[in-house]
Formats: structure tokens, C-alpha cells, sequence
């Protein structure tokens, strides 16, 4: 089977700062692709060059078979990758059916307009479809949950075909019951098929829902797993590192043994913490 | 159950009233009409003469203000529009006076157009390229092009007034297209009300429409699925230009004169009536509607206030806490119709 996307060694600089060192991944239509990593790791980053935000600085894209260079999102939108940003999802006084339709706006009748209640009874229907109940399309996004939101954006995602989507910490967010509620669309958009680029630096919402997890440190790739062949901790360490957690933890330790203040307590409590996730949580 | 339903109801109604960014405006609209009606009915606020007075007032104003809300909801400020005029208008007025160029005036109106077209072009152009506030690069232009127009107007005339266009503009059948008036009412009110009624209609019936909002509400957000934001801002900076080339023939060609000091200020009077008419400063929010009325509010006031016994000096006084109550409403309505939830 050929891959939906792939990334042959993929670097991206910012001038002196090395974002993405030779990144290889593949992304299989039908399957939930976890890319897993810290703060910093370059994660925006490497989804940024796959949708047309960044051209990437070495390597290739291909895209069912063809190698691709988006020098744009629309391109990249229009070939069926769809991304879904971390902080700028929706935009909040525009109205739901307008984000619903921002970029790619019905054009109806000889004068090829704007129809708002054709665009409010798509937005409804296909946010029903996933389980969202809305009265009035109309009114602004910023009266939804961030949940809601998130879930707005895959919707619309779903709506205009994408073959590929990209889900930048949908859930980061969000409270437990709400990221249950993305995870869930999530794997509804996996069965209709989709290849799912699903970020997170949440290694439980990432174990719920994935098939392949690659673990991303500092612009490096330590790999690409299948769930079969990994488990939740070692995904947990290799996001933190391993060793540095370790260390960390030891130091923490220290501190807390030549300082018994409650700040040291405090410290304390933090080591203890880093101990069991990190060692053995199991 | 039945009384649970009808609570949602009047919610739904009185929420959707909300949705509107022009309520704010509707309402100062009423009140000043009440106050000068009842200040100064008697003293013929109420005529025909004075409706046709605050009409074209407001409507010079509504022109401009229509297409500067449009750009302020696109997340842009144009604070060069007011010498746009000014320097359009000497440029029409040279263009077409016998004693120099002497073209028809269409023809100049014609001309000008396509060169302020061009210093819009350059305006989105510097903003798009720099990265740059439009208020620091519009704020230059103004300069600039006022700059200009005292300049090169005492360079080629010797004065800072370029006037006997009358004849000229008599020849002109098209230049009555400025100069005329059509059912008792100039052309300016007739513009006013076309202008109003396209520029709104291309923001909530167009896809550009929607674009406007995208680029002025999140120009990132909006970039990432696919509105083509540079080519929207730039369309927009044009736009106000052409709406400023648009005041300059009306104004020169009726009265057959320009003057280089014309347009001044109005700039800002152009950003009040949209901001009264709800138009968000940051962008992303905002009707076309509504600067119309904010226009008409701004107008009426300058107008009516010549007919109670108040001195006129103190409009400005006005006009600013007109402003100020304005930004108010607007702000807490538009937070309202947030925490409103379905
Ligand atoms: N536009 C940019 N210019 C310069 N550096 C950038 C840019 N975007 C990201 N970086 C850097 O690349 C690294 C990875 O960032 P990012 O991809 O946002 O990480 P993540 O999403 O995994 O938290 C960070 O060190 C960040 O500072
Ligand atoms: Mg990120």
C-alpha cells in the first residue's frame, strides 16, 4: 500500500535555528498518525511544512505517489490536506457558518453569491451529522467551547473532502470530557477513511486514539512505532527525552533534601511525580 | 414547557437584534433625531430645506465612511484619505480647466481615478511589504500627498485654489453624474445610496465579503484556510482611495472650484461614523450599514445644531462625546451577544 503522504528527510531552518532535522514519515489512509513530542520539539513546525505554510528546506513531499511543493495553504487545502491550528481555529465574531465557509465560500444563483441560508443550513446539517445540535448557525463562534470549536473545524474539514487531516493539539486545551469529545470525531474521521495527523504532547489522549505514533525531539525523529510495538512509557520517555527526565528528577531530589522548606516540600512532590510518570508508571 | 419555549423565544429575538453591529447605531440615530426635533422642530429642524442640508453633509461623509468601514473591518486604517481628496480634487480641477490641461472633466475624473488608484495600490502595497501599522503608513502618505498637492498646485497656478470649471462641466453630460441633482437631491445623496447598498451588499453577500472579515479578523487564521489576504487588503486600500476620488469630483464639479485645503480632517470623521456605526478598531467586525448611519448621525448633528440655539462652535464637543458613547454601547452590545449562548 502506498502512502497518502509522505516526508523524505525533511529539515526546516529559521535561519540559525534547525526546527526539523531529515524527517521521515508516512502517513497511511484510514489510520490515526500520532505525532508525539514537547514543547518545541517542532511539531507545528513539520505540519506547517506539510500544508503549505513553510516550504520545507530539504527533502521532499509526496503526496499519493507525486512529489509536491504547496507554495501556499489554499494549494495545499485544494490537493485535500487539511490542517486544523492549535490557537487560530475560528475566528470568534464571525459568525459559525461563515468560519464554517471562510476560504471556500459557495458562490449561488447567475450572481454567484454569498447565500447565508443555504451556508447556515450546511453548517447545520453537517455539524448535526457529527453530534452537534445547533440552532442558529449565525451566531459567533466565540459563544461555543473550545471543544465545540475544535469540532467545528474537523467538521468542515470533513465536509470539503480532505484526504489528509491535520489536528495541531485539538485537545490541549480542553477538560477531560470536552478532549473525549474531539478524540471521538477523531476516529469518526479515521473510519470514513481520512489519514489523521493527530499532535499532542498528551501521551494518554495520543495511546486512545492512535495507530502509528512518531515521537519528534528537538527537530529529530526518534522513529515511527505501531501501537502493537510500543507502549504508552517508552512514548513517555522518549518525548521527555528519557535521561533528562531522570536527571531531573534526581536534582529535584536534591534540592528538596538541602532546602525542607515547603518550597523544598513543594519540589519534593514534583520529583515524586516526575518519578512514578516518567520510571514506572506501568 | 410552553412557557420554557416562549422564554427562548424573546431570547432568540432579542439576540439576534444583537448580532447586528449597527443596533448601537439605530438607536443614537433616534435619539438625535428626538433631540433636534424637539429642541429645535420649531425653528425648521424639520423642513425639507434642513433634511436636504444634513443629507448631503452626510452623504460626502457616507461615501467615504462606506468604503473606510469596509477596510476597518478588513483590519486597516486609511488615514489618507482626506488629502486624497484634496489632491484629487486640484488633479480634476487642473485636468479640466480651460486655462490649463482643459480635458472634459469626465475624462479628468477618469484620469484621477486611475492615479489614486495607484497611491491605494502603494498604500496596501507598504503595508502588506513592511509588516507596518496601516495607521504609520497611511499617516505618512497623508503627508505626503498633502505635501504634494501644495506643492505642485502653487508650482503650476501660482494659488492654492483651482477655480472656472463651470462652463466646462456645463459641456459635460457625464460630469452631471457629480454635479447634478435628480429628485430634488444632489448627486452626492444618490452616490451615498449606491454606494452603501453595493459596498454592503460585496461584504455579506460576496465571497470577497467574507474574506474582508477573515483578513481583518484573524489575518493568519484566515491565510491558513485559504483567503488570499494580501490581495484582499490591497483591493481594499483602492477601494477607499477610488471612495475619496469619488467625494473630490462631486465636490469640485459642483461648485466648479477646488481648493487644496479640501478633504482635510475628514479622515477622521470617516473612522468616527464607522466606529459609531460599530465597526470593531481591530477589525474583523463591523457594517457598511452602519457607517452609513454613523455618517448621517455625524451629519445631522453638524447640521441640526445650526438650528437650536446652541453655538455651533461647540460641535466638536458633540461629535466627541458622541464618539465616546458610541464606542461604549457598542462594546458591551457586542459582549452581550457573546454570552448569549444557544
Ligand atoms: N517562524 C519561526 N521562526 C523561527 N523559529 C521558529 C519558527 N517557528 C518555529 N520556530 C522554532 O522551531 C522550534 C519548534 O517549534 P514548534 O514547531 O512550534 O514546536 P512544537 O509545536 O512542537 O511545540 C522552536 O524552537 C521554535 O522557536
Ligand atoms: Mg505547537
Amino acid at each position: 500500500m502506498t502512502p497518502l503522504v509522505e516526508l523524505r528527510k525533511v529539515s526546516k531552518y529559521f535561519g540559525p535555528v534547525v526546527s526539523l532535522k531529515d524527517i521521515d514519515m508516512k502517513i497511511y489512509a484510514g489510520e490515526v498518525h500520532c505525532l508525539l513530542g514537547d514543547n518545541g520539539a517542532g511539531k507545528s513546525t513539520l505540519i506547517k511544512t506539510l500544508s503549505g505554510v513553510h516550504k520545507p528546506s530539504e527533502g521532499q513531499i509526496v503526496f499519493e505517489g507525486q512529489e509536491v511543493s504547496f507554495s501556499s495553504p489554499r494549494e495545499a487545502l485544494n490537493r485535500g490536506i487539511a490542517t486544523v491550528y492549535q490557537d487560530l481555529a475560528m475566528l470568534p465574531l464571525m459568525s459559525i457558518s461563515r468560519n464554517f465557509f471562510l476560504g471556500r465560500e459557495p458562490r449561488v444563483g447567475p450572481l454567484r453569491l454569498y447565500d447565508g441560508n443555504y451556508t447556515a443550513n450546511v453548517a447545520r446539517e453537517e455539524l448535526r451529522k457529527i453530534g452537534i445540535d445547533i440552532r442558529d448557525p449565525d451566531q459567533p463562534v466565540g459563544t461555543l467551547s473550545g471543544g465545540e470549536r475544535q469540532s467545528v473545524a474537523i467538521a468542515r474539514a470533513v465536509y470539503f473532502g480532505a484526504k489528509v487531516l491535520i489536528l495541531d493539539e485539538p485537545t490541549s486545551a480542553l477538560g477531560v470530557k470536552e478532549a473525549a469529545v474531539v478524540l471521538k470525531y477523531v476516529v469518526q474521521a479515521k473510519t470514513r477513511g481520512l489519514g489523521v495527523i493527530f499532535i499532542t504532547h498528551n501521551v494518554h489522549h495520543a495511546w486512545a486514539v492512535g495507530d502509528t505514533f512518531t515521537v519528534l525531539n528537538r527537530g529529530k525523529s526518534y522513529g515511527t512505532f505501531a501501537k502493537a510495538d510500543t507502549a504508552r512509557e517508552k512514548l513517555l520517555q522518549m518525548m521527555a527525552g528519557g535521561e533528562e527526565l531522570e536527571a531531573l528528577a534526581v536534582e529535584l531530589d536534591l534540592i528538596s533534601k538541602k532546602d525542607p522548606t515547603s518550597a523544598g516540600r513543594m519540589e519534593h512532590g514534583v520529583a515524586e511525580e516526575l518519578h512514578r510518570e516518567g520510571g514506572s508508571s506501568a | 414547557m410552553v412557557a420554557h419555549d416562549e422564554r427562548l423565544q424573546s431570547l432568540s429575538i432579542w439576540k439576534r437584534l444583537l448580532l447586528r453591529p449597527e443596533l448601537g447605531s439605530i438607536a443614537g440615530l433616534i435619539v438625535v433625531f428626538l433631540f433636534f426635533a424637539i429642541t429645535a422642530g420649531g425653528n425648521g429642524f424639520l423642513t425639507w430645506l434642513s433634511v436636504r442640508n444634513y443629507l448631503e453633509v452626510a452623504a460626502q461623509l457616507g461615501i467615504l465612511a462606506a468604503a473606510v468601514a469596509l477596510l476597518m473591518i478588513g483590519g486597516e486604517f486609511d488615514l489618507s484619505v482626506g488629502s486624497m481628496i484634496g489632491i484629487a480634487g486640484i488633479t480634476i480641477a487642473v485636468l479640466s480647466s480651460p486655462d490649463y490641461v482643459h480635458l472634459p472633466p469626465s475624462l479628468a475624473v477618469l484620469i484621477t481615478l486611475v492615479f489614486s488608484l495607484g497611491i491605494g495600490y502603494i498604500n496596501g502595497w507598504l503595508v502588506m511589504r513592511t509588516g507596518l501599522p496601516s495607521f504609520i503608513v497611511t499617516l505618512a502618505m497623508m503627508f505626503i500627498l498633502a505635501g504634494l498637492n501644495i506643492g505642485f498646485t502653487k508650482l503650476i497656478t501660482n494659488l492654492t485654489i483651482v477655480s472656472g470649471l463651470q462652463d466646462v462641466v456645463a459641456k459635460d453630460p457625464v460630469a452631471g453624474l457629480f454635479a447634478g441633482s435628480w429628485l430634488g437631491l444632489p448627486a452626492s445623496v444618490w452616490w451615498w445610496l449606491v454606494v452603501t447598498i453595493v459596498l454592503s451588499m460585496v461584504l455579506l453577500r460576496t465571497s470577497f465579503g467574507n474574506w474582508v472579515f477573515g483578513a481583518g479578523g484573524d489575518p493568519n487564521a484566515a491565510r491558513n484556510v485559504g483567503v488570499p489576504v494580501r490581495r484582499v487588503k490591497i483591493s481594499l486600500f483602492m477601494l477607499t482611495a477610488a471612495a475619496a476620488t469619488v467625494v473630490a469630483a462631486i465636490q469640485t464639479l459642483s461648485i466648479g472650484s477646488a481648493n487644496v485645503l479640501n478633504g482635510q480632517g475628514k479622515e477622521l470623521e470617516a473612522v468616527a461614523a464607522s466606529v459609531i456605526g460599530g465597526c470593531l478598531l481591530t477589525g474583523g467586525y463591523g457594517s457598511v450599514i452602519g457607517a452609513s448611519i454613523g455618517s448621517l448621525i455625524l451629519g445631522m448633528v453638524q447640521q441640526g445644531i445650526v438650528y437650536t440655539n446652541i453655538d455651533t462652535d461647540w460641535y466638536k464637543v458633540l461629535v466627541g462625546g458622541m464618539i465616546l458613547g458610541a464606542v461604549i454601547l457598542n462594546n458591551y452590545l457586542r459582549r452581550k451577544s457573546l454570552e448569549v449562548r444557544r
